[in-house]
């Protein structure tokens, strides 16, 4: 089962993600702060990380670059998760390193997507979370 | 709940209006798309919908109807191989082929313009393996309302998530508040027109590859049959029909088989035009 840290300073968030991700079978941890994250990853690497941008103590870009430099830090798939939706932001964060971007509000169908996109679920188990959805 | 009279109303009207084959398990469909054409008009429910289209079977509201009916959804690379398909398969082997480095393309229900745009987003992408080639995209939609959202390109935060790398959101779209617009030159390379697949195709001109996905699932057998071998008469003789993943021309129309070891893909079938 691929495990994901979900990053997030609000609680509510972290539950809304971890309710999908389980659906889309991950294992969650969750973070409220860069450096929370930071701590989790330095004892366990997971697969995917859930990344907000603003938040207190350790912001997620400072996190980002934090983690990529640790060992083994290029192996998750780091998405970020955020109300920054400025082009500027976007390209700032895949500059420094993260593999796709997410802009809030989103849903389970994006979510699943961008997870498809980075190869973290292969596209069955996308289509499979597409499926709730009424057709046109 | 419809009534059963107005339900079969609905259902011929549609049909006649559309050829949209509307089953008998969609009531709530009915719902869900013509309550907010009733507001929309001033009258209280599907009900004095039908009793104002039994009256006025033409007109702005017989046409708010068909298109609240027709619309379908729509997505950014939708199932994404054919796209793959489209630049490294489909295109390369008609240019070779001819010799000749023009192709034109119909996408036949564009909708809101996802399909049109993500074509003309993979020739950008990779226009480095297509030098010189012009690629004319006509695509056509029987709603006119979601011609005009295809027309202007905008697209909401939810839209431009679903289908569309982040790579993408950045370099083909330009952020207009909340909302995304594709980039001009993405734009310019779609012509957008109202047009109704039960009407002739006289006018529209050849085609080399023709996209028909997921409009042909909403009509009945022989109304598919019939929009096939008029498709196979404005596609050129080695021309590519795409249709969507879960269709098929088999049982249907011997005027196209499938293109080998390609889901999807079909081309013209020479033996059945050969023995006509």
């Amino acid at each position: 089962m691929k495990t994901c840290l979900v990053v997030d300073d609000s609680p509510f968030i972290r539950k809304v993600a971890r309710k999908i991700l389980e659906e889309l079978s991950f294992e969650v941890s969750e973070a409220g702060n860069g450096q929370e994250a930071l701590d989790h990853c330095i004892v366990t690497m997971p697969d995917a990380i859930l990344l907000d941008w603003n938040m207190p103590v350790v912001d997620g870009p400072q996190f980002l670059e934090a983690v990529r430099a640790l060992e083994g830090g290029t192996r998750p798939k780091i998405v970020f998760c955020t109300t920054e939706n400025h082009p500027g932001h976007i390209a700032r964060a895949l500059i420094a390193g993260a593999d796709e971007y997410i802009m809030k509000p989103f849903d389970r169908e994006i979510l699943a997507y961008k997870f498809q996109e980075v190869g973290l679920i292969d596209a069955e188990a996308e289509a499979l979370a597409d499926a709730g959805k009424p057709l046109a | 709940m419809i009534a059963a009279g107005d339900y079969e109303f609905l259902q011929h009207f549609l049909k006649q209006r559309s050829g949209l084959n509307l089953s008998q398990e969609k009531q709530y469909l009915i719902e869900s798309r013509l309550a907010p054409v009733a507001r929309k008009v001033g009258l209280v429910g599907v009900e004095q919908l039908v009793t104002r289209l039994r009256a006025a079977p033409s007109g702005a509201v017989a046409d708010a109807v068909v298109e609240a009916m027709t619309t379908n959804e729509s997505s950014f690379f939708r199932d994404k191989t054919p796209f793959e398909t489209f630049v490294s398969f489909v295109v390369p082997n008609l240019i070779d082929r001819r010799g000749s480095r023009r192709i034109r393309v119909w996408c036949a229900a564009a909708s809101t313009g996802q399909e049109p745009y993500s074509l003309a987003m993979t020739l950008k992408e990779n226009a480095h393996l297509l030098p010189g080639v012009t690629v004319e995209i006509l695509a056509t939609d029987l709603a006119g309302h979601v011609l005009e959202r295809a027309q202007a390109g905008l697209y909401s935060a939810f839209e431009v998530q679903r289908g569309l790398p982040i790579q993408y959101l950045l370099k083909y779209f330009e952020q207009k508040g909340d909302q995304w617009q594709i980039r001009p030159e993405i734009r310019a390379m779609v012509q957008f027109r109202q047009f109704n697949l039960l009407q002739s195709f006289a006018g529209l001109g050849t085609f080399d590859i023709i996209f028909c996905r997921n409009v042909l699932i909403y009509f009945d057998i022989p109304t598919k049959a019939d929009v096939l071998s008029r498709m196979a008469k404005v596609l050129a003789p080695d021309g590519y029909l795409v249709l969507g993943a879960a269709e098929t021309v088999m049982g249907i129309s011997d005027a196209f088989r499938s293109a080998s070891g390609r889901p999807g893909l079909y081309v013209a079938n020479r033996l059945a035009e050969a023995t006509a």
